[in-house]
């Protein structure tokens, strides 16, 4: 079975957009507001996020810049991996932390693809490392199911019923061709 | 008398094949292939047969260092290696500089009855560099020592290497220089070379070497007494030799079958089993060594063969022993390095490399040459009617993969491992009995 | 790909050198906050095996495994050493039935890590930290990755930058792994020292020789001066202390020679007065309490990419989740 394209660049525009509304409602707004991409796509999410966030709220750029917008960083959880032993050393991405900090913020994680949910198991304990949130939620523009850990996404760009024998990529236009989301067999 | 011998159809100094007639301990008769017969035939249908080979450079260890070697097993990794004489090196304990100790070594010698064993006397007490030793004591002992040899270390005071070289003339004994200059080599670890520098090992430089050498054989001139170099290593060195024999003056030399093999590249793996002095020199060296054999400026070949345990060289580089085994590839490595044809002797040559190999020029390197400087009486005799039987038969036909746990010495350190030589040794003849027969300890 | 073992900064590429200066730089930032620790390299053993006495460097190795959660061995065999050659092959086999997942070896003979790693007495991974007058990566790395931080804004490869590295050049392991691992990163380094200082060869190494330190100083981005050891006048290399400073010591007028922005790096422990002025030591161009800091931060990295992946005997079965 050849890749098979199941968000096209609209669909995605369209996901990013609603999880921000959804992310400032349930937020009450910006104030207490974290956004942390894990690398490496889901910094891109994070960016787009926050970007979209200022634009509904009407901050204007020169705001962002003075720190006034939406904090957004990202986080590497490479460190806290439980599954370095099992493949080749992995390269450290960047971790930034907005200078605010998280004491007492409510932080919302973004990753572009939520499966086994070990990644975000490892943002947890990385994020506890960096601080203290007041709350922490969790953004993902697919959720293709097959949780192993009781972990459960606040924001869902998609449900994407999938089968372990399929793999689930994530396309950006900040470091892939177009905006998309695909899936295929895997071993294709 | 014992039974006769018959070594059919080999080839004495790789010429045409002949039947050789072994009555005694002597050559009895050499005849046409088949036209000979003897109470005991030894195949040797396509193999060189050499005059016994002569080592004038041997570590037993015996006495004092029997775990590494002991002077039977050193004489039954000999006899393996085509040997019918060697030179036992006076640094044992206790040190080999008193009649007692050499008639001690040479008589266990006689009682493994594989090869001659000739003790080497120390030329100073202890080998300390200080005092003579008795040097006419072990001159006329039952042991009748003609070579003495501090080797190890390097009679360095220029006024006992004198007295030395003047001293043996009574006896006409021969000085056999360990040439390492002391200072110069202070925690030398390796040959001082780009390499060294690089990985960071304090260097052994060649001008240690050749400047004993030059003051020696200067010395040799002004006394008139024999010298003989041992273990040349560097391409300076030959210059000097070769100066020193155009002049005229008496100085003979060795060059080990590692030194016309091994260069110091191998050093870079840090394995001590590459750890030896002098040490392993350039390619530049090696090759002026090789053209030193050929044009006779070396004398001889010797193997300074010497046996470490496993615990001397299991160990980072600087706590290694130095010393390498020799006996048994020596002349595997001879067949490649002596030849006809300048090009040929490549590291790991297998059978064919041996198709140029010079067998009268090995004749003489590995026998004729040691024993004469040794004044060993009943070696390195021509192979013809009426010579003593001391016999080398080798085998071109095959190839030999060297294993340190298959050595006969007691030691493993051979830098060989895994090295595929040519050809293999059949059969030895030690005056006129078999030692080893198709390649086993007869 | 750095290998199982850290031996030579020769081994290194420059895509190599260049993962582990970025690696610490990350692990940096993120050791930068109240919970230095990290989970990483939980229920591995590391063991320092320190033949020679360096405190300085042993704690800095201590201290990045203890930050990578690893459990940490200290093994300090002096007088063990050298008249004992089998005690190294004994510890090894010691450390191994121990589980050591890596060790990392500090020996007063050069190439003593490579036996290490080739004899077959240990499976784990071996990280030279100073083997003789041979090399000590590590020093090197940090070294590099100070040089970065302060010449090229913390990224990329040292490509055009000017070192020089002053003093006994001959019995210097920093000074060898320093010229190989600079040069692999593209800078252009100078040793300079008197004569009897530098290695036999040392013409072929890829860097530039000079004997006189006024002439190399104005041209330099960064110096790093080498400890002088008061033993080397009992070898003849040079006269007397007093000598050596006046010729190839840094003090403030030579530092004057320098360019404005040139730093001043010192491997530690500092010999002030002799290679290094107390003025030259205390002033704000002098790095050298960044360098140790720097240590910890490499160390991380070099521990990171040998243990933080696959063991090599493992396959790939149930990766990638």
């Amino acid at each position: 079975m050849p890749e098979r394209t199941v968000l096209d660049a609209s669909d995605v525009r369209r996901a990013v957009r609603r999880m921000s509304h959804e992310i400032l409602e349930s937020a009450k707004g910006v104030d207490d507001l974290v956004i942390l991409g894990i690398p490496t796509r889901g910094v891109y999410l994070a960016r787009r996020i926050a970007a979209a966030i200022r634009q509904i709220e009407e901050i204007e750029e020169s705001e962002a810049i003075d720190g006034q917008g939406v904090p957004c960083g990202s986080l590497d959880i490479t460190l806290y991996r439980d599954d370095l032993r099992l493949r080749e050393v992995r390269a450290l991405e960047p971790t930034s932390i907005p200078p605010e900090g998280i004491d007492g913020r409510v932080v919302v994680l973004v990753d572009d693809v939520l499966y086994s949910g070990r990644t975000i198991r490892a943002a947890l304990d990385a994020l506890a490392d960096v601080g203290r949130p007041a709350a922490v939620r969790l953004a993902v523009l697919v959720d293709r199911g097959h949780r192993e850990l009781p972990i459960r996404p606040d924001f869902i760009g998609k449900n994407l019923p999938t089968s372990q024998s399929e793999t689930v990529h994530v396309h950006l236009t900040e470091c892939d061709d177009d905006d998309s989301v695909t899936i295929a067999q895997v071993g294709q | 008398m014992s039974d006769s011998i018959l070594v059919r159809a080999g080839r004495p100094y790789g010429q045409e094949p002949v039947d050789i007639v072994i009555e005694g301990d002597r050559i009895a008769a050499i005849a046409e292939v088949g036209t000979a017969t003897a109470d005991r035939v030894l195949d040797a249908q396509g193999c060189v047969v050499l005059p016994g080979l002569v080592d004038l450079h041997t570590h037993l260890r015996e006495p004092g260092r029997e775990h590494a070697e002991t002077i039977e097993s050193g004489s039954q990794a000999a006899a393996l290696g085509g040997f019918t004489c060697v030179h036992a090196m006076a640094n044992t304990s206790p040190v080999a500089d008193t009649a007692g100790v050499v008639e001690q070594v040479w008589r266990r010698g006689i009682e493994c009855g594989l090869v001659d064993v000739r003790p080497v006397g120390a030329v100073t007490v202890g080998l300390e560099g200080r005092q003579l030793a008795e040097l006419g004591a072990m001159a006329s002992s039952a042991a009748a020592v003609r070579v003495f040899s501090d080797d190890g270390l390097c009679v360095h005071d220029p006024l006992l290497m004198r007295r030395a070289l003047e001293y043996v003339k009574a006896f006409d004994g021969v000085v056999a220089q360990h040439a390492q200059d002391p200072r110069l080599t202070e925690g030398a670890q390796m040959n001082e070379s780009e390499l060294s520098g690089r990985l960071g090992l304090a260097g052994w430089p060649a001008v240690a070497e050749e400047s004993i050498i030059a003051r020696d054989v200067l010395l040799a001139a002004h006394t008139g007494s024999r010298l003989h170099v041992c273990h040349v290593s560097t391409a300076g060195s030959v210059e000097v030799i070769r100066w020193a024999k155009s002049r005229g003056m008496p100085v003979t030399a060795e060059a080990t079958p590692h030194h016309l093999l091994l260069t110091e590249e191998l050093v870079s793996t840090f394995d001590p089993v590459y750890k030896v002095n002098p040490p392993l020199r350039r390619r530049a060296d090696v090759e002026a060594l090789r053209a030193a054999v050929l044009d006779g400026t070396i004398d001889i070949i010797a193997t300074d063969h010497a046996p470490h345990p496993r615990e001397d060289k299991d160990c980072e580089w600087a706590a290694a022993a130095m010393g390498m085994l020799g006996l048994e590839t020596a002349l595997g490595i001879a067949a490649q390095v002596v030849t006809r044809d300048e090009n040929s002797g490549s590291a790991d040559g297998g059978a064919d490399a041996t198709d140029s190999t010079d067998w009268q020029a090995i004749a003489q390197l590995m026998s004729v040459a040691p024993a004469r400087i040794g004044q060993v009486a009943d070696q390195g005799q021509p192979i013809e009617p009426g010579s003593i039987a001391n016999l080398a038969i080798w085998d071109p036909s095959v190839e030999t993969t060297v294993s340190g746990e298959r050595l006969a010495s007691r030691s493993g350190n051979t830098p060989y491992a895994g090295f595929t030589l040519p050809g293999a040794v059949r059969h030895v003849l030690f005056r006129g009995r078999p030692s080893v027969v198709d390649g086993g300890l007869a | 790909m750095i290998g199982r073992h850290l031996l030579s900064a020769q081994d290194l590429t420059s895509a190599d050198a260049v993962r582990i200066l970025d690696t610490a730089g990350e692990l940096a930032t993120v050791t930068d906050r109240s919970v230095k620790k990290l989970p990483t390299l939980r229920g591995r053993t590391v063991v320092t095996l320190f033949f020679e006495d360096s405190t300085r460097t042993r704690i800095s190795f201590e201290l990045a495994a203890k930050r990578l959660s690893a459990d940490v061995i200290n093994f300090a065999a002096k007088g063990s050493s050298l008249s004992k050659g089998e005690s190294l092959k004994d510890t090894a086999l010691t450390l191994e039935a121990m589980g050591a997942d890596a060790v990392i070896i500090r020996h007063g003979a050069s190439g003593a890590p490579y036996r290490l790693a080739n004899a077959g007495w240990i499976q784990g991974s071996v990280i030279n930290a100073g083997d003789g007058t041979h090399e000590h990566p590590t020093q090197a790395l940090l070294d590099a990755f100070t040089l970065r931080n302060h010449l090229r804004a913390g990224s990329g490869d040292l490509a055009g930058a000017r070192v020089a590295i002053v003093g006994d050049i001959l019995h210097s392991r920093v000074a060898r792994s320093n010229v190989a691992l600079l040069r692999t990163l593209g800078a252009q380094v100078t040793v300079v020292a008197p004569p009897t200082l530098l290695p036999y060869g040392v013409h072929t190494w890829p860097c530039d020789v000079s004997y006189d330190i006024d002439d190399v100083l104005p041209h330099v981005d960064a110096v790093m001066m080498l400890r002088v050891q008061a033993e080397r006048m009992a070898g003849s290399y040079f006269p007397n202390e007093l000598e050596y400073s006046r010729r190839y010591g840094l003090d403030s007028r030579r530092m004057a020679l320098m360019p404005d922005e040139a730093i001043v790096l010192h491997p530690g422990p500092m010999n002030r007065g002799v290679e290094i002025s107390a003025e030259v030591a205390d002033s704000p161009r002098a790095v050298v309490v960044e360098q140790v800091t720097n240590g910890v931060h490499v160390r991380m990295a070099v521990l990171y990419l040998l243990l933080g992946g696959r063991p090599e005997e493992l396959m790939v079965e149930g990766a990638d989740r």
